[in-house]
């Protein structure tokens, strides 16, 4: 462990910006699988354990188009879409049944869909860890101590372009307005003539959808296994807690800095502790809003 | 009734003696369903009677059954020396020493499960809903991550647990019969705890915390004692379930957030939350469809059980006892007054 931080601080501090780019590279990935959760936290009040499932499944539809020759690149509207639909078959089958109910049923209900999820992926891929060549070129600076392959700026430009089309389809399209009115007052919205079941159908779908891109991002720059499902849903619930709900720029800023710490402690302590520093870093958030919360006699609900 | 309830119990004691007499060759399956039933029982004081749903009591399992592992070793090996080499020392233990530290190894496994549940109950009982279950599954997660860290107890590769001294067949007995007394009296205590003032404490803490507490009700210590109840029988049982097992790793076996720790609250909430037989039927419901399943489904069990799950959480949610309490409300001793509202 000394060992470690004296490379990152005496002997080679370049290796600093390579771990500063790999978190901004996953960070990037955590921060829309978080703007999704938030957005169906938010807006429907579902806790979408499922949340890395979608991203494994859209990880492995790239995987499976990439056996046709597409590469993973040009494979992502298609993605998009199939993981739209899915998003929407989920809900009419299952999340519109729990929505009314406490949130503990939903919360079980998308512990059900994500064991269904990733044994369905085990017994069509198998449990092998899987790649996707993207066959890109890989730079590198500073005398080879930074490597920078082109698939991650590509993933990490596609996320930025992805989060600013949503951003902007959710201030300026009907939906998307439909959907911020839904969030704030849903009884209100539905007085006004607004078909709230529909704009649940949709956030649902959209959040499938966004996560389905992450998926993309993911297999591109990383590698993928039927069961990291749930481990892209610790982080999405331990960056949405911290960054609270509906508020944009907190859960980016989160993503991107639960990127960081992860590489830090992977590089300082180990990288079997990379799981372990996301699910510690919820368990400390959840912490401290408890204190925080106490001072006023509150508890965090 | 109070006959009914002898004969029930009467029952269930001839299953749990005649059970492995009659089918030998499955008194494994059976002490795995004496393990569910405790399990789910044990979920069921904090899910059901208090509201509060925790996906973490797996914790308990996973340390009772590493506590029992070092108290057993250590008493008479180098923890470190007999771990480090992967199985491939397996001192023999005389019969004394196995039986000693196997008892010592399981009620350590019970205090120290109850130590940790003393040392979480502040960090997780600030929570509420859906937030407390989030933070008992981030425990349990955490707990595997940083159990497969530690080299001095086999880190990720496990420990191999002593060799049962005597012949297999009395092994398998043993086990089962430790694991049925082990249900029995949990059940037993439930019973007792659930009819006393702390059942009462409890479920006014299920139906308004805030309420109970300005009523006087210290909620915190309530909670801590349930908690430390379901630790205390859960550390046990583990301790139990990895000398059974006989091989003992932090992921698959000891911590299986995705196996035994979502089984218990499926199972609880198939025969309905809340009662005192309820985890006990969803436990043998739940072990019946999961054989079966295992049996005709081979390969697509897991996605079989997952939409069981579902389907059981969807559309089934008041679970078995509570739609029998529903349908004839006066078998329960429930007063159905119907011109009380329009509910």
């Amino acid at each position: 462990m000394f060992d470690n931080l004296q490379l990152l601080f005496v002997w080679a501090p370049v290796i600093n910006i390579q771990i500063i780019l790999e978190g901004v590279f996953v960070g990037a990935i955590f921060a829309l699988v978080s703007y999704g959760l938030a957005l169906v936290w938010g807006v429907m009040n579902v806790k979408n354990l499922a949340q890395g499932d979608f991203v494994i499944m859209g990880a492995y539809l790239t995987f499976t188009l990439s056996k046709y020759g597409l590469h993973p690149i040009f494979s992502l509207p298609i993605v998009l879409v199939v993981m739209f639909g899915y998003g929407w078959l989920i809900y009419l089958l299952i999340i519109r049944r729990v929505i009314d109910n406490d949130m503990f049923v939903s919360l079980l209900a998308t512990f059900g869909l994500s064991l269904v999820m990733q044994q369905f992926m085990n017994v069509l891929y198998g449990p092998e860890v899987q790649i996707i060549e993207s066959n890109l070129p890989v730079y590198t600076m500073f005398d080879d101590f930074v490597t920078v392959p082109m698939a991650k700026i590509i993933s990490l430009v596609l996320a930025g372009t992805f989060a600013l089309i949503i951003v902007i389809f959710m201030k300026k399209s009907r939906m998307g307005q439909a959907i911020r009115a839904t969030s704030q007052d849903a009884r209100a919205a539905r007085v006004l003539g607004i078909n709230t079941d529909r704009v649940y159908a949709f956030t649902y779908a959209l959040n499938a959808a966004i996560c389905g891109v992450a998926g993309v991002l993911v297999s591109i720059i990383w590698i993928f296994q039927p069961f990291y499902g749930i481990q892209y849903s610790l982080r999405a619930f331990a960056i949405v807690t911290a960054a609270g709900l509906g508020n944009l720029p907190a859960v980016i800023g989160a993503g991107f800095g639960l990127g960081l710490i992860e590489k830090y402690t992977s590089m300082i302590l180990g990288t079997e502790y990379e799981i372990a520093a996301a699910v510690v870093m919820l368990l400390i958030v959840l912490v401290w809003r408890q204190i925080s919360l106490r001072r006023s006699r509150q508890v965090v609900r | 009734m109070l006959s009914k309830t002898k004969i029930l119990y009467a029952g269930i004691l001839m299953f749990g003696i005649l059970g492995p007499l009659v089918f030998p060759a499955y008194t494994t399956q059976i002490a795995i369903l004496w393990v569910m039933v405790l399990m789910a029982s044990t979920w069921d004081i904090l899910g059901g009677q208090m509201g509060y749903n925790s996906l973490g009591n797996i914790t308990f399992f996973g340390s009772g059954m590493y506590f029992s592992a070092i108290i057993q070793i250590s008493m008479f090996y180098d923890v470190g020396e007999y771990t480090s080499a992967f199985g491939a020392i397996r001192p023999v233990f005389t019969n004394y020493e196995y039986f000693l530290g196997l008892s010592l190894g399981i009620v350590g496994a019970g205090i120290g499960a109850v130590i940790i549940s003393l040392l979480l109950g502040p960090i997780v009982f600030g929570l509420r809903g859906p937030y407390f279950a989030i933070g008992t599954l981030a425990v349990a997660i955490a707990a595997a991550q940083l159990t497969g860290t530690i080299d001095y107890i086999g880190g990720g590769g496990g420990i191999s647990m002593p060799f049962f001294p005597l012949d297999i067949h009395s092994r398998s007995i043993f086990f089962y019969v430790l694991c049925f007394c082990l249900t029995a009296s949990a059940h037993c205590v439930l019973r007792w705890l659930y009819s006393t003032q702390f059942g009462l404490a409890i479920n006014a803490i299920r139906d308004d915390e805030d309420k109970a507490e300005a009523m006087g009700i210290p909620t915190l210590r309530y909670k801590q004692v349930g908690w430390a109840v379901a630790a205390f029988f859960m550390g046990c049982i583990g301790a139990v379930y990895g000398n059974m097992i006989g091989f003992i790793e932090p992921v698959e076996v000891a911590f299986p957030t995705a196996t035994f720790g979502i089984f218990m609250v499926a199972m609880a909430l198939l025969g309905g939350k809340g009662t005192l037989w309820g985890p006990v039927i969803g436990a043998v419901l739940f072990t019946i469809i999961k054989e079966t399943t295992w049996t005709y489904l081979l390969g697509w069990q897991w996605v079989a059980l997952g939409l069981i799950l579902i389907a059981n959480i969807v559309y089934f949610q008041q679970g078995l006892m509570g739609w029998l309490q529903e349908k004839y409300p006066e078998k329960f001793g429930i007063i159905v007054d119907d011109n009380s509202g329009e509910s």
